[in-house]
């Protein structure tokens, strides 16, 4: 139980597909353009991370090695098929505000990653973990940025308007602003995984 | 025993220029310009340039204690930064305007690449083009100068690309500076007597100003309205921020080629974007953002025109 809760804890912190491994970065700066967006994303990519992990991971002995990749991406695939119709039935405005980013989650490098890195070498049950942990810590990464780029650059909180606000800055919600504060916020995490580092070593 | 033999590589020249002594010459140079451009917009400029110059000093100040660094606000070179962002500004806008985007340009244009000497692009530029990209609106605001009740103009450049310059202004006009347009770069006599101090004094070479003058010129001539070679290019090197950019921001020493050759490459490349921004862009003006795209390639220049080694 301790091991799957570290699978789980690691995705979150210490290897943060955003921050830390730095993984996924085209859905990471398309859609942060606000919370709501961010947080569909993260969903949908959560949903998929952990079906296509336990699948894969049940497969793993079948599955020859030469043709593992095309195999990877056909389970992944379907996820995502899956995903789109549900968003298309139940949040159709969410699918319509994500667009072709929702589709292109099947090449997100996040989720063939942690195909190849961890359930293919893995049990199941440690593997649906490890999709749970990158899952929350992409969600967590991607609104993060979302917050930081909605409230500056539009001056509200996922959709809500604050009472009190100076004039937006136009250009956190345009590209430069979005690659603006991803590398503020990498450089940040970096900051107080060191400062974390120090402090083991020292006592 | 003390050893005094002193062991250095070459080379052994000696000169008693400093960073802090070129930058300090180089902001003087510009005082005749932010005079003109005070004395034709009244005392809002005059605040303009003062809020860019304190933020950009405070900033610099700030980020080198936070990060434990030396404080090195008598280099002058944050003190440039914040005046040359301000004379890129329209002379009547709020004050946080100019104070954010000194903000901006020492932080993330030059402290965030690790200080003086580092960074890959203009600072002052980085500025000007983030307040274009924020705030549109206050950005493209001119007054008319000599006017002390702040009626709004176009530049013009923007009437040129509107089609509504109906009379020309004189040529005496653009070269005294009275016409809309931001702070520093209206007063183009102003602006060449701190120039011509600069080239005499030999802080700046003539090959970037000059190439890049030239191409913007020839290219404004050759392409005109009314077909080939019929463009009136003393316009067009006299309006907008060309002379402002050539002499004093793409000169830069940190962000423009090394070798002479180089620099003639930097300066028609930044005559080419100048000229093609204002012929054929959505922007009238095309300075700041031709400046920032040749600057991104003097890495490359750089490795491309090294001189080579006397015997290799």
């Amino acid at each position: 139980m301790k091991r799957l809760i570290k699978e789980c804890i690691k995705g979150i912190a210490k290897e943060n597909p955003t921050f830390g491994l730095i993984l996924g970065l085209c859905p990471t700066l398309a859609v942060s353009t606000s919370v709501i967006n961010a947080v569909g994303m993260g969903m949908a990519a959560t949903f998929v991370l952990i079906c296509s992990n336990t699948i894969i991971s049940a497969l793993r002995h079948v599955i020859p090695d030469r043709i593992r990749l095309p195999a990877y991406i056909v389970v992944v695939a379907t996820f995502v098929t899956i995903c789109e119709m549900l968003m298309k039935a139940y949040a159709p405005a969410l699918n319509v505000s994500l667009g072709i980013f929702v589709p292109l989650i099947v090449v997100n490098c996040i989720i063939l990653a942690r195909a190849e890195a961890f359930a293919s070498k893995n049990p199941t049950l440690p593997s649906f973990f490890d999709g749970l942990g990158m899952g929350i810590g992409f969600t967590l990464a991607l609104t993060l940025i979302a917050l930081v780029r909605e409230l500056l650059g539009t001056g509200s909180v996922a959709g809500f308007t604050l009472a009190v606000h100076a004039e937006p800055i136009t250009m956190m919600i345009l590209s430069p602003g979005a690659l603006l504060t991803l590398g503020i916020l990498i450089a940040l995490s970096n900051m107080i995984k060191r400062a974390f580092a120090t402090r083991k070593t020292k006592p | 025993m003390k050893n005094n033999l002193l062991l250095s590589s070459s080379p052994h020249l000696h000169t008693v220029e400093s960073v802090r002594k070129i930058m300090w010459v180089v902001g003087l140079s510009l005082l005749p310009a932010g005079a003109a451009g005070v004395y034709l917009f009244g005392m809002s400029a005059f605040w303009i340039l003062t809020a860019g110059v304190v933020s950009a000093l405070v900033t610099e100040a700030a980020i080198q204690a936070l990060t434990r660094k030396k404080i090195s606000l008598s280099d002058g070179s944050a003190f440039l930064t914040g005046l040359l962002l301000a004379y890129n500004l329209p002379p009547d806008i709020p004050l946080w305007l100019p104070a954010f985007g000194s903000f901006f340009a020492v932080a993330i244009g030059k402290q965030i690449f690790g200080g003086l000497g580092q960074n890959i692009f203009n600072p002052a530029l980085i500025g000007r083009v983030f307040l274009m990209a924020s705030w549109p609106k206050y950005m493209t605001t001119f007054t008319t100068p000599l006017a002390y009740d702040a009626i709004t103009q176009a530049t013009p450049l923007a009437l040129l690309k509107e089609h509504t310059l109906i009379e020309r202004i004189s040529y005496l006009d653009l070269f005294l500076g009275k016409r809309g347009g931001c702070i520093g770069e209206v007063c183009i006599v102003a602006l060449l007597a701190g120039a011509l101090f600069l080239l005499v004094k030999g802080y700046i070479s003539w090959h970037i100003p000059f190439s890049y003058i030239i191409t913007v010129g020839l290219l404004t001539y050759v392409f005109g309205p009314n077909g080939i070679a019929s463009g009136d290019w003393l316009f067009h090197i006299l309006s907008g921020g060309l002379i402002l950019g050539a002499f004093f921001m793409a000169t830069d020493y940190v962000t423009s080629p090394l070798t002479y050759n180089g620099q003639l490459i930097f300066g028609i490349g930044c005559g080419l974007i100048t000229a093609v921004i204002r012929l054929w862009g959505g922007y009238p003006e095309g300075v700041s953002y031709a400046i920032l795209i040749m600057n991104a390639a003097t890495p490359i220049i750089d490795r491309y025109t090294k001189n080579r080694i006397y015997g290799t």
